[in-house]
């Protein structure tokens, strides 16, 4: 008794929307890259449900690969947080107007 | 039996990633997403990619994640006292983007079915009983150029993480 395809769809759709409602309404910097974790998580989900469904391994592969632009996301991300909680002494991200017009 | 690890399992990654986003407490919300990745890698088990579970708990659970719960240590992170205030724009985003995926789905969980077949009969890297071993196979044969560019993105990321973080070098002098 195998589970459809299909659930594995909705499941990362609920994830991944869950991520971006996150990433729309935090204002906490680090609850955005958290809730971009979440988003990455649902297409990791999405690749090996369908490695799965049609048997090939690429789907495994390129969830490897979101794993290293995840971690490189993480290091760059957090490294630039410390940089600007130096700068500001806040991560409060509606503090940060300075690219704005 | 399946059914019942799959529902398990889905409904645990769905609460706890509700509840990253709606927890004002970062550690909180690092702590939820600690039993989601744990989660997830339990449901790559059930879709036979042993290897990837193991991974994602090793690389997510052991080290973005405590990376992240040190910042939150180090910069003494006070929880939020509400959300940003654009949550209407985040309403007309997702729901209706919700509903078009649900809609999606339910019509099209037939087309998926009779695609299949065709897509199974050609010739591919099947998956065998030995994950890692195919794993590493299809990694450094098919996938060989992108892996090393993936290397090169994690040179370019450390570099340039040591570069944003580390201070001026008038601040260390002085």
């Amino acid at each position: 008794m195998t589970i459809p395809i299909s659930y594995y769809l909705i499941l990362s759709a609920i994830v991944f929307l869950t991520g971006v409602v996150g990433v729309l309404i935090r204002r906490n910097i680090i609850a955005i890259l958290l809730s971009v974790e979440l988003m990455l998580n649902a297409t990791n989900i999405n690749f090996v449900a369908f490695s799965d469904h049609l048997q090939d391994l690429g789907g495994q592969v390129f969830v490897f690969f979101t794993l290293t632009v995840a971690a490189a996301e993480v290091a760059v991300g957090l490294a630039i947080i410390i940089a600007l909680h130096r700068s500001r002494s806040t991560i409060n991200v509606e503090e940060f107007n300075l690219l704005k017009w | 039996m399946s059914q019942l690890f799959f529902g398990y399992f889905a409904g645990m990654i769905a609460i706890t990633s509700i509840l990253v986003v709606a927890l004002r407490n970062p550690v909180y919300s690092a702590l939820s997403l600690l039993v989601m990745f744990f989660h997830v890698a339990g449901l790559f088990v059930t879709l036979h990619a042993e290897f990837l579970a193991a991974v994602q708990i090793i690389v997510y659970a052991g080290a973005i994640l405590v990376l992240y719960l040190f910042v939150v240590m180090i910069l003494n992170v006070t929880q939020d006292d509400r959300y940003h205030s654009q949550w209407r724009i985040a309403g007309v985003v997702c729901i209706p983007l919700f509903i078009e995926s649900m809609l999606l789905l339910s019509g099209g969980a037939g087309a998926v079915k009779t695609g299949s077949p065709s897509l199974q009969s050609e010739p591919h890297d099947a998956i065998t009983t030995d994950n890692t071993l195919a794993i590493g196979k299809t990694l450094f044969s098919t996938y060989l150029f992108p892996f090393e560019v993936a290397s090169l993105v994690l040179l370019v990321a450390m570099i340039g993480a040591i570069v944003l973080a580390k201070r001026d070098i008038g601040d260390t002098n002085a």
